[in-house]
Parts: C-alpha cells; structure tokens; sequence
C-alpha cells in the first residue's frame, strides 16, 4: 500500500514537473506546478513528516502559488516573442543548468557516501520518542536553532517592508487617503438635503 | 470500521479498503443531504425575513424544493463557450466539489466518530480551505470573459487575505487546547468556563477571537456581506457566468459545503462540538451527534440571517477589513493568549 502510494506521489511528481516546462500555455505550466507541490506533500507524508506536508500546501500551494497564478492570468504572454530570445539567453539558461546538475551530483554523492547524520554529534536533535510531529519541531526551532529561526523570520519582515516601500514609493501626493472614521460617523441627514429651487435658480451643492 | 468488515471474514487489506470506502460514502452523501437541506432553510429564512413564505410548493412545506432543482440542472445542457479554456473550464467546478468534500475526512462528528483521526488535523482543514480558490479562479480565467475574471481576481485576494487572520486565529485555539487534532481540542473544550460551560467562548482571550472568525469565516466562503466575487450589480454573476446546468449545480453544492463545513468549525473549535453547551449529566443523555448537528445549524441560521440584513461591503472596506483591522488585533491576541498561558499554565 505504501509502495504504491510512494511511486504514485513520485510518478506524478516527475511528470507534472515536466509538464511545468512542457506546457505551452504559461498558465497550465503553473497548474501543474501546483500538481507537483501537492504530490510533494504526499510524499512527506509518506515519511512521516505530515506537519511540514501541511504546511508546504498552506504555504505554497494555498498562498505562493495563488499569488503566481494571479500574476500569470494577469500577464498576457506572447510565446512567439519569447522564443525569439531564446538563443540570446542560452549561455546563462546553459550555465544554471550545469551548476543545478552539479549540486544534484554532489547531493548523490553526499548521500552515498553514508547515513545522513540529520543533528548534532551528541543526538539530541533526533525527534522525541512518542511526540507528534509538530512538538518535536517545536521543541527544536523554538531551543537550539532559535538564532537561526528568528534570524529567517527578521530577513522575512525586512523583505515585506522592502516590498511595501517599492510600492508606495513615488506616488506619496497622488494617493488620496480616506478617512475611515469620518466614513463610518456619515449619517443620512447630512449627507441628503431636500431642497426646493426656484424656477431659473440653482441648486448649490 | 476495519474491525467490522474483518469480523464479517475479509483479510485485513480488504476490511480497511471497504471500511475506508464506506465510511467516505457514510460522510459524503448525509453531507450532500445536509447541503440540500441547508439551502432549503437558507431560503426558507430569508423568506421569513422578508416577510414572504419562501419555496412552499414542491414536497410538504417544499422540503424538497432543492431536490426539484437538482433534477432541473440536471436535466439541463451543459454550454461550454467556445473561446473557453475547456479542459480547464470543466476542471474548476470538478476541483471547487471535491475540495469542499475533502475537509470533512477530520470533522469528528461525535466521540470518536471521525473518518481520519490525524494529528494535523486542523492544519489540514486550513490546507483544504485554501484549495478552495483554485476552483473560482481557475472558472474565471478558462471562462475568457471579463466579469468572471474580475470575479477570479476579487476572490483571490480576499481569501489569501482573510486567511492569514485565520490562521493566527487558529494559533490562538490551538494554543489552549496544546493540540492540532479536532477531537483532542474538543475535549479540552470540556468545563472549559468555570468548570461548567463547555467551549472556548466563555473566555476573554478566545472570545474576540471567535468573533473575528465568525467574520472571517463569512468573508472566506463568499458569503453576504462579502459576496464580492458575485455581487450581481457589478459583476453579473461572477465566476459562474458561463456556467450552466451541472456544472453550475457543483459550484453552487460546493459552495454550501463549504459553508457547512466552516459552521461546524465554528461550533468545534470555540462551542464544544459534541459536548452539551452545559456540563450537566442529564444532558449527556442527547447523542454527541445531535449536539454538534444543532449548534452547526445554529451558526447556519447565523450565516442566513446576515445575509437577509446586512448589505454588501465595498471592496476597499473588506480588504481594509482583512489587512489592518483583523490582522493586527489577531496578531496582537497570538501574543496576549501565550503570554496568558505562560503565565497561568506553564510557569
């Protein structure tokens, strides 16, 4: 049943993955894309990681994936130009290539080399016995990679705040801000007046 | 259920796979009965509302009205626009149901009875919930038509927004019970106020939190006052424009699912689910199913009732809403709830 299970995720993730690059239209390709991240989640589950699977799909699949679809429909790509500047970005396309091959290389033979150590010498990284999942990581992040976790979370929060100036910059006069207080206290009678203008008279608004 | 088809002289593999299927089949169709039943009452109230009898014709006080239109859609063609995306276009309906379904694999009914007891199983519920945009946005970008992709837009952003405060909501639950699993935060539920009132409602900390989620969870199903993805003055029907016969009835089927689905959450994680609202043996007499059935539609006859009065925000006002008002307070409650925790239970 598991075996199955695992050449099942696996299959499909290889395949969609392909299909990402295969795909003609971009919007499929990210389809598929999110194939692969939900197979990918099924295979972490699978080895017994169901909490980290939970949140790749809460993470990627339900908001970073969203937000590239998004982009993507908005965008209206013309493949024909695309493909005219194929062999203009060739060499660079050639290079990352070469250099993701050479780490998957390395990572093979890393494993091969022996059992991954995943912890310190001493052990005490292993998960607890008899603890879900979810604690374990927590008694971890939260003790001995605290630095590190808080350090990922201050890169995160002065990347949004970077995202949030870039957005605002330029643009501080044209941007008429509403005053949402004086929105909500608005009541009928001051906003509606009943008025009986003469014959040839304005109404002054 | 395994142990059922194995005493009836399956081997284990096939009692499993049988008892898996049918508790699937034992969730899935009282769940679309329910949905059935759910619109039927939907309408039923905002008639009453409005003063008039709502459906009355079809069935005894046209109970089975929802049947008769079932049986209308079905019957109906199904029109696919030609400049449509079609593989996609009959995706998106096909993704919206199923993801509606899937979440219930963890809603623990009664005691025990829950078709998937997993450790996660709250993570799991906000994982499938976020699926549920893929099927509206898909059905606005494969309709090539400009209202259901403005719909497809509007419905993207709103439910990422609202699910972030979800999601810190969430912490804050989690936080008290010490457990993702639906049925263990239930139980910790138990005389949870005073030592008898069963639910996270009767407590300061959890109880804005509960009314933050009430909100959200109507912004995050679409429903009024934040029915912007199909808010009929502006955008015709939204993403369903282009749909027709079934597969409209799925989007719509899913759609009530979902809001089913976010009722029961209302009432498992902040009112007791199975357990009586009061700590009080007699009351245990009543099955922990009819329990977690009334203040389910209880919290439906909630979701109606607004619809019926308030009308609909701006678009501007809910991602206001969502960003600087429900975000920073459930922010700001994260920290009040561990810090309180800290305090009282941890030391």
């Amino acid at each position: 049943m598991t075996v199955f299970a695992f050449y099942m995720f696996a299959a499909l993730v290889i395949a969609s993955g392909a299909f990402t690059i295969l795909a003609r239209n971009p919007v499929h390709s990210v389809l598929w894309l999110i194939l692969a991240f939900f197979n990918a989640a099924g295979l972490m589950v699978l080895v017994g990681a169901e909490f980290l699977a939970m949140l790749l799909i809460v993470v990627y699949v339900g908001a970073v994936a969203v937000l590239f679809l998004f982009v993507v429909m908005m965008l209206n790509i013309d493949f024909a130009e695309l493909r005219a500047g194929f062999m203009k970005n060739a060499p660079l396309g050639v290079a990352i290539a070469v250099i993701l091959l050479a780490e998957l290389v390395l990572g093979i033979g890393a494993y091969r080399a022996g059992k991954l150590e995943l912890g310190t010498p001493l052990g005490d990284a292993a998960p607890i016995a008899g603890a879900s999942n979810t604690e374990s990581l927590g008694a971890l992040i939260y003790t001995k990679y605290l630095f590190l976790f808080e350090v990922a979370g201050v890169i995160l929060l002065v990347a949004m705040i970077g995202a949030i100036v870039l957005t605002h910059r330029g643009q501080r006069s044209t941007r008429g801000h509403q005053n949402i207080a004086k929105q909500n206290a608005r009541r009928p009678q001051d906003a509606t007046v009943n008025v009986k203008p003469e014959v040839g008279q304005g109404v002054e608004l | 259920m395994t142990e059922f088809f194995q005493n009836l002289g399956l081997s284990y593999e096939w009692a499993l796979f049988v008892g898996m299927v049918s508790g699937i089949l034992l969730i899935a169709f009282p769940v679309m009965l329910a949905v059935a039943l759910v619109i039927y009452m939907d309408r039923k109230v905002l008639g009453a509302v409005m003063m008039r009898r709502g459906p009355n014709v079809v069935g005894p006080f046209g109970i089975l009205q929802s049947f008769a239109d079932g049986l209308k859609v079905f019957l109906q063609e199904t029109i696919i626009p030609s400049a449509a995306n079609k593989g996609i276009f009959l995706l998106a309906p096909i993704i919206t149901f199923t993801v509606a379904l899937l979440a219930w694999a963890v809603i623990p009914f009664a005691d025990g009875v829950v078709l998937a007891d997993i450790n996660v199983g709250l993570l799991y519920v906000l994982a499938i919930s976020s699926l549920g945009v893929y099927g509206i946005t898909m059905a606005g970008w494969a309709s090539n038509s400009k209202y259901p992709f403005f719909s497809a837009m509007r419905a993207a952003a709103q439910m990422i927004s609202y699910e972030v405060s979800i999601g810190f909501i969430l912490v804050c639950v989690v936080l008290f019970a010490g457990s993702f699993n639906l049925s263990e935060i239930v139980n910790a539920q138990k005389g949870h106020g005073f030592g008898f009132i069963n639910g996270y409602y009767f407590n300061l900390l959890l109880f804005p939190m509960w009314v933050l989620f009430f909100i959200s969870s109507l912004a995050e199903t679409q429903r009024a006052p934040f029915d912007l993805t199909e808010a009929e003055s502006e955008l015709v029907a939204g993403y369903q424009t282009e749909y027709s016969s079934m597969a409209f009835a799925l989007f719509w089927l899913g759609e009530y699912a979902n809001i089913l689905l976010m009722c029961s959450l209302n009432t498992l994680l902040f009112f007791g689910g199975w357990l009586p609202p009061i700590e009080w043996e007699p009351l245990y007499m009543v099955p922990g199913f009819i329990w977690f059935l009334l203040k389910t539609v209880f919290f439906f006859f909630i979701f109606s009732w607004i619809w019926a009065t308030v009308p609909r925000y701006r678009y501007d006002q809910l991602m206001r809403l969502g960003w600087k008002v429900f975000l920073p307070m459930s922010l700001l409650f994260v920290v009040l709830t561990s810090g309180w925790l800290m305090f009282t239970r941890y030391g």
